[in-house]
């Protein structure tokens, strides 16, 4: 079951393509990594998704239908640069962004208390934004974001701007949200944390969707018929035995004289052939299989995906 | 949708009218044009011009005797053979002297002081003097019963203006300067409104872009919206300004005029009021009572901030979406500078144009003025005291208000477009680019 569906979004700008041809699929109930770049067109592409701005082409389904101006009510969104009126009360000013959402000043008002409470910032009611630390404003924005109880949550780097202790309570709010029955879309640069929380990913590049899916799956994908042989002996004397069947991605000498070296087997040869061919020439202490970090990936797509366009 | 709207406003409004600030200009202000008002009043009323004594040695023997002394100067008759001792004329203010062939030779008189001497003496004495040489001139010709026919010639005009409405049977008295003083102040107010109010909104959304709320609050409400909201609540600070000014001055002059002026003042103005006023009685300066009679006319001056509000509401909304376009083409108010200009300008032009139409209020330069919306608010602000058609103000405020429409859709174009872009200062030209992005 879907929560939003983008189909064959196009946006340009003057003199440039925000989006070309994006589609990807959320799922209902997951937290899903929208991953890329610095001016891949991720912010055009939340901007679209929250109604802000129109694609030139392309639609946007959500929850069943083409989304509508209506459907703000039910999105909450928590851009990556994000600020709140300085001189207004705390409360006061929570209660005006609720409103805006569509909730009536007294149910604005039970749900804040209920959060205030939550997060143990009761006395910040009356202070004025100003008097709050940036950690602080961030808090309440994230209080903001959530509070109408939206079926689909965009955050934008949720997490810049928290110490670690402050940032691992919003990953356990995130995740609560999430068991509760949202749907989180997250964008962010940390691959750490897409490890961490996300199921789903889809990542942009120039415009482009350029890879998309289960964070395992492409895991798993980008992990097969790589391993990683820790054995004694030389590296080049390694190499110069597989030569035609793999070919090896990294290097690196332990403190104990021991090499890693992962390689990538080619299409067409067994992982038996090149354990054979190798044992000859050094001594084999262990095999893995490399399960690549999403911050490999990400590099790695990126690079080959800019190199083909050159 | 509207609600929206509705909650963006409240917003707006109430940050704006429970700041400090505001409340004390609203209180100070009227404190300080009433005071204006009735400071001329209260200095007439209560303050007594200590008489001031002057000594004449008149070698003519014609001049002295027919010197009138008046509240300000008593003229005292020294002997002729009063000794020179006198120029240093003890506790008098000064001694005049009087040559005796005065009416050959008009030059030959001098006044000692001890002070300053005062132009008002100065004057009196001359004037006095002209009469009393033209007289005696007018003696040596020998006419029979001259003194009768010098009497019988002397004529005072006093001359009062009544303005005739059409379209409304009431006459009520108006003299060019009263209107003059009112329109001045009336359109001086509206420029300072729209300057200060106009760049209010645009210092806003500058701040609102800058700080990156707008990009919190357009995940909520529609720009539009926001740029509208934004503008009417910073519109309805402006009218609530205005009417709490305009009550607290009717009710003000409404109430203490009439405490302080003494009471045949004030009947004097209520007759001018009423036209039945009989200036060759009056022995109160016309003008001055003319203004007196407009402050204490509550009705004239609910009339007058009713109409201010409707102008300064349209001139606002006008401008305010220029400036509100402004604003959000930039990142900070440096950058605004040079574009504001394109707001500010048309401003400066109009208040310029108005001080020019006051001297012809029905002008064609001040007819067309009056439709440009552009300088319409404040034209008409310094045209309307004068008394002019009621068409005319309907037809200048329904091509103001069409305008703002088409201002506000402008506006919001380049509003939309605006608030995404950060770091280039665009110019002029790409704003008006910007209205036909889709």
């Amino acid at each position: 079951m879907e929560l939003l569906r983008i189909d064959n979004v196009t946006k340009h700008y003057t003199g440039h393509t925000a989006l070309n041809d994006v589609s990807f699929s959320v799922p209902q109930g997951c937290i899903y990594g929208l991953l890329g770049p610095n001016g891949a067109g991720k912010t055009t592409l939340i901007r679209i998704i929250n109604h802000i701005t129109a694609p030139d082409s392309g639609t946007v389904t959500f929850d069943g239908h083409t989304l509508t101006a209506a459907d703000i009510y039910n999105i909450g969104y928590l851009p990556e640069e994000r600020g709140l009126y300085k001189k207004m009360k705390v409360g006061e000013q929570a209660i005006f962004f609720a409103r805006l959402k569509g909730l009536s000043r007294s149910e604005a008002q039970r749900r804040l208390k209920f959060w205030f409470a939550k997060l143990g910032i009761e006395d910040w009611w009356n202070k004025k934004v100003e008097e709050l630390s940036k950690g602080m404003a961030q808090k309440i924005q994230f209080i903001i974001t959530v509070l109408h109880e939206p079926k689909l949550l965009i955050f934008d780097e949720p997490f810049s701007g928290f110490d670690p202790i402050n940032a691992d309570q919003l990953k356990r709010e995130i995740l609560e949200l999430r068991d509760k029955g949202a749907t989180i879309i997250f964008s962010t640069h940390n691959m750490s944390s897409v490890e961490e929380i996300c199921d789903h990913i889809t990542l942009i590049n120039q415009s482009q969707n350029i890879l998309t899916g289960n964070v395992d799956e492409i895991k798993r994908r980008y992990g097969k018929d790589r391993f990683i042989f820790t054995y004694n002996g030389e590296p080049q004397t390694f190499g110069s035995a597989i030569v035609g069947k793999a070919h090896i991605i990294s290097d690196h000498t332990h403190d104990n004289g021991l090499i890693d070296t992962t390689l990538q087997i080619n299409p067409g040869t067994s992982l038996r052939q090149i354990i054979a061919d190798v044992n000859d020439v050094v001594e084999i202490r262990t095999i893995n299989e490399a399960i690549p970090s999403m911050n490999e990936i990400f590099i790695q797509t990126v690079k080959e995906f800019n190199n083909a366009q050159k | 949708m509207n609600s929206k709207i509705g909650i963006i406003i409240a917003r707006e409004f109430l940050q704006r009218v429970t700041k400090k600030s505001f409340i004390i200009t609203t209180i100070l202000f009227p404190v300080l044009m009433i005071g204006l008002m009735i400071a001329p009043a209260l200095i007439m009323a209560f303050s007594t011009t200590e008489t001031k004594e002057i000594y004449v040695i008149d070698h003519s023997g014609i001049v002295a005797q027919n010197l009138k002394s008046s509240d300000e100067v008593s003229f005292v008759i020294a002997d002729e053979g009063a000794p020179d001792t006198l120029r240093t004329h003890g506790n008098s203010y000064g001694v005049l002297f009087i040559g005796n062939n005065i009416v050959e030779k008009p030059g030959n008189v001098q006044l000692y002081t001890g002070e300053a001497s005062s132009m008002a003496v100065e004057r009196t004495i001359t004037s006095q003097m002209e009469e009393i040489i033209k007289d005696e001139k007018l003696k040596q010709y020998n006419i029979e019963n001259i003194n009768e026919i010098l009497r019988n010639v002397e004529t005072t005009v006093t001359l009062q203006t009544f303005r005739t409405d059409s379209d409304n049977e009431e006459s009520t008295s108006s003299s060019s300067m009263v209107s003059y003083a009112i329109g001045t102040l009336l359109s001086l107010v509206l420029y300072m409104f729209l300057l200060m109010y106009g760049q209010m909104v645009m210092t806003s959304i500058i701040e609102e872009k800058n700080n990156r709320v707008l990009e919190v609050m357009v995940s909520s409400v529609k720009p539009t919206q926001l740029m509208v909201g934004k503008i009417l609540g910073i519109g309805s600070v402006a009218v609530t300004q205005i009417a709490i000014w305009g009550v607290l001055i009717s009710s003000a002059v409404g109430i203490l005029l009439p405490m302080l002026l003494p009471a045949d003042i004030m009947a004097q103005a209520t007759a001018l009021n009423a036209g039945t006023l009989d200036s060759s009685a009056s022995n109160v300066d016309a003008d001055l009572l003319g203004v007196i009679a407009a402050a204490g006319n509550v009705a004239y001056i609910v009339k007058l901030f009713a109409l201010m509000a409707a102008f300064l509401l349209g001139g606002f909304l006008f401008y305010a979406s220029m400036f509100a376009a402004i604003g959000s083409a930039v990142d900070n108010i440096q950058d605004a500078s040079q574009l504001q200009t394109a707001a500010i300008m048309p401003i400066i032009i109009a208040l310029v144009i108005s001080m020019s139409v006051a001297t012809d209020p029905n002008s064609p330069l001040a007819f067309w003025t009056s439709l440009v919306p552009f300088t319409s608010p404040m034209i008409m602000m310094m045209r309307i005291p004068f008394g002019i058609a009621t068409w005319e103000i309907a037809l200048s405020l329904g091509i103001l208000y069409i305008s703002i429409i088409g201002m506000i859709w402008i506006a919001a174009k380049i509003y939309r477009v605006g608030i995404f872009m950060y770091g280039k200062k665009p110019s002029l030209k790409e704003l008006i680019r910007w209205i036909n992005y889709k």
